[in-house]
């Protein structure tokens, strides 16, 4: 007993960064990944998978475009298909790279400085992926330009009481400002790749992304400071995103949509699901690049903590939901419960329930959530239960209304299914070359954890 | 044959805290144009090399207010005055509508100030700088840490200038040509 408590004492304090590091050690460990490791066969293999996965997508979109949208299972009552469920499911795995890079930050919490590159570089991929749903169903891709307020012939413009173009600037502003953020925490590692690669032509393209940074006191001032004030900007931005996702249905009538508890479910949801893909990438990246010294046991506890508590306010959110529809008194939310539970998609709803509620719980123990192995199981095991998560809300609510009359089913077809896997391989694809050509871990973050980086003024 | 002329002095040392010790001694021994470098943000370095006007929040703030303004607005303008559309009986002001886009607009225009603000008070980009000349300062973006005095400075001499910074027992010194 004694022994365990020790040990578990010591797993607690498992340290941000491994003992040992140096200025030096973290720069060229780091950066060689990018300038001196060879290209590796797994990789080559992997992204291939995965730009083959990409072709299938843009195959898919381009019979769409041909077409159009009926190749796919809508129809109508169920309008909104595969293209919301897998916008939805994307837009909130991005919601995890801003709240380790920009909450965190805010928070103080310096364990966010190993994982927040990768983070952000996972946020800006998702939300691309997401963008392309939008961007595809609206019938007339052609034509999506006209969301955007701008003077025309047609003497038109959008409608600002729809959720849907709040929609369109809530998730172009958060795809920008994570862009911003992004690219800014890079300028200084691209000065490090800059000094530090021997190849002419990486010298150049890392000298002008860095534009030519050289660490001056008053740059990193100003630098530290647009850092914190885009840090408190976006941290109401990546709630207000999914807030205004959820809007998309709690502003419509429909049975299981128009709710008011949609918001904050909505937002716990997605940083659930994006912790569980962090988990996902982290684990087999700090395997294969050897950087269990700065991913280390601590990180993956802390994502596991955060996955546990999100989960439940997730689970408060389903179980409301169905409290509402049995005490509400209102028939046609009590129908929707009923058909959750018994109806034709009854499978998938009890299916929901075991992956988002059910399984998780292992992670109270803590042999769970310091095994690599079990985590990254419990993280797909998460989006898993995140996807059908929106396809339960989507589907089920649109397949029976109001009246029996207008019932109809819904089933997916190979278009959908190679599409939503298509964005997958895009999705991975980028994170294939992200790994491959920029500094995957801040470096100059990292830097600042180290005992060396403290300094005490004489004032 | 013109003579090369002196962009400034500076010093190589091993450790955050021997630049920070440096830099206060040379701010406080009356050098006004002074900086330093290091390959990470030392937040008391600002202070001791005598830097205090940080811009970048007040442009952030104009900025915010700037997109937070042009939201609304335009949103009233097309609502009301352009492109006015009869929305299940609402008015053509309904403002709790337009709240969102507003906000978004202020992030959006508060973001991209600071990003721009943060780079043009920098000179940003300018991939070429005298300091890059002096070979060790390739390692001011991994582990050495810099501290420059510049020719413009008043109490700026040639020879005076090395002799202080040589007391303060850095790592190397090099004149650093322009």
């Amino acid at each position: 007993m004694a022994d365990h408590l020790k040990q578990s004492a010591v797993v607690e304090r498992a340290p941000v960064i491994e003992p040992g590091h140096s200025f030096a050690t973290v720069t060229d460990k780091i950066s060689s990944i990018v300038l001196t490791r060879p290209t590796t066969n797994g990789w080559i293999f992997g992204f291939a998978v995965s730009f083959l996965a990409t072709m299938m997508m843009l195959f898919a979109l381009g019979v769409l475009f041909l077409k159009g949208v009926g190749i796919w299972g809508i129809n109508i009552p169920i309008g909104w298909g595969f293209a919301i469920v897998n916008f939805v499911w994307w837009i909130g795995i991005g919601h995890a790279g801003t709240l380790i890079s920009a909450i965190l930050l805010l928070l103080r919490q310096s364990w966010r400085n190993s994982i927040n590159r990768f983070a952000e570089a996972m946020t800006l991929f998702a939300v691309a992926c997401a963008g392309v749903f939008p961007g595809v169903h609206t019938g007339r891709p052609w034509l999506d330009y006209w969301m955007f307020p701008y003077p025309n012939t047609m003497n038109y413009w959008p409608q600002f009481r729809s959720p849907l173009i709040w929609d369109v600037f809530a998730v172009s502003t958060y795809f920008t400002v994570s862009l911003l953020f992004w690219f800014i925490g890079l300028i200084p590692d691209f000065g490090t790749l800059r000094d530090r690669a021997h190849n002419k032509y990486a010298q150049m393209i890392y000298g002008l992304l860095s534009m030519g940074w050289r660490g001056s006191a008053r740059h990193w001032a100003r630098y530290e400071m647009a850092y914190l004030l885009l840090a408190g900007l976006a941290t109401p931005l990546v709630l207000s995103v999914h807030t205004v996702v959820s809007f998309d249905f709690a502003v419509g009538i429909v049975p299981g949509w128009h709710t008011t508890i949609f918001p904050p479910y909505f937002v716990a949801g997605a940083i659930y699901s994006g912790f569980a893909m962090v988990l996902m990438l982290a684990i087999p990246i700090r395997k294969i690049y050897n950087l269990e010294d700065f991913i280390t046991d601590r990180h993956l506890q802390n994502s596991a903590k955060v996955m546990l508590a999100t989960g439940w306010i997730v689970a408060y959110g389903y179980a409301i939901e169905a409290f509402t529809g049995w005490y509400g008194g209102n028939r046609y939310d009590a129908g929707l419960l009923y058909n959750r539970l018994h109806g034709p998609y009854a499978f998938w709803y009890y299916m929901l329930l075991l992956c988002n509620i059910g399984i998780p719980q292992l992670l109270w123990f803590r042999k769970m959530r310091t095994h690599p192995v079990f985590l990254f199981l419990i993280s797909f095991v998460i989006l898993v239960g995140m996807w059908l998560e929106r396809f339960v809300i989507i589907v089920i609510s649109l397949t029976r209304d109001f009246v029996p009359s207008s019932f109809g089913m819904y089933y997916p077809t190979k278009w959908d299914w190679m599409t939503y896997i298509g964005t997958i391989g895009m999705f991975l694809t980028a994170m294939f070359l992200f790994v491959r050509i920029l500094p995957m871990i801040s470096i100059f973050e990292i830097r600042q954890l180290l005992p060396e980086a403290k300094v005490e003024g004489k004032h | 044959m013109p003579t090369p002329t002196i962009y400034g002095t500076m010093a190589e040392f091993k450790s955050a805290q021997q630049l920070l010790v440096a830099a206060q001694a040379t701010h406080d021994a009356g050098y006004q144009k002074i900086d330093a470098y290091s390959p990470f943000p030392i937040e008391e370095m600002a202070e001791a090399i005598g830097f205090h006007k940080n811009r970048v929040a007040l442009i952030t703030l104009l900025g915010a207010i700037t997109g937070g303004c042009l939201g609304y607005l335009m949103q009233y303008y097309i609502a009301v005055i352009s492109y006015p559309t009869n929305v299940g009986g609402r008015p053509y002001h309904s403002w709790p509508s337009f709240i969102i886009v507003t906000f978004e607009m202020t992030i959006l225009f508060g973001a991209i100030s600071a990003v721009v603000g943060m780079i043009a008070l920098n000179g940003l980009p300018m991939p070429y700088h005298p300091v890059f000349n002096v070979p060790e300062f390739v390692r001011a973006s991994k582990d050495r840490f810099f501290l420059i005095v510049f020719a413009t400075d008043p109490k700026y001499d040639p020879q005076a200038t090395r002799q202080f910074l040589e007391a303060l027992q850095p790592e190397s010194i090099a004149e650093v040509p322009s």
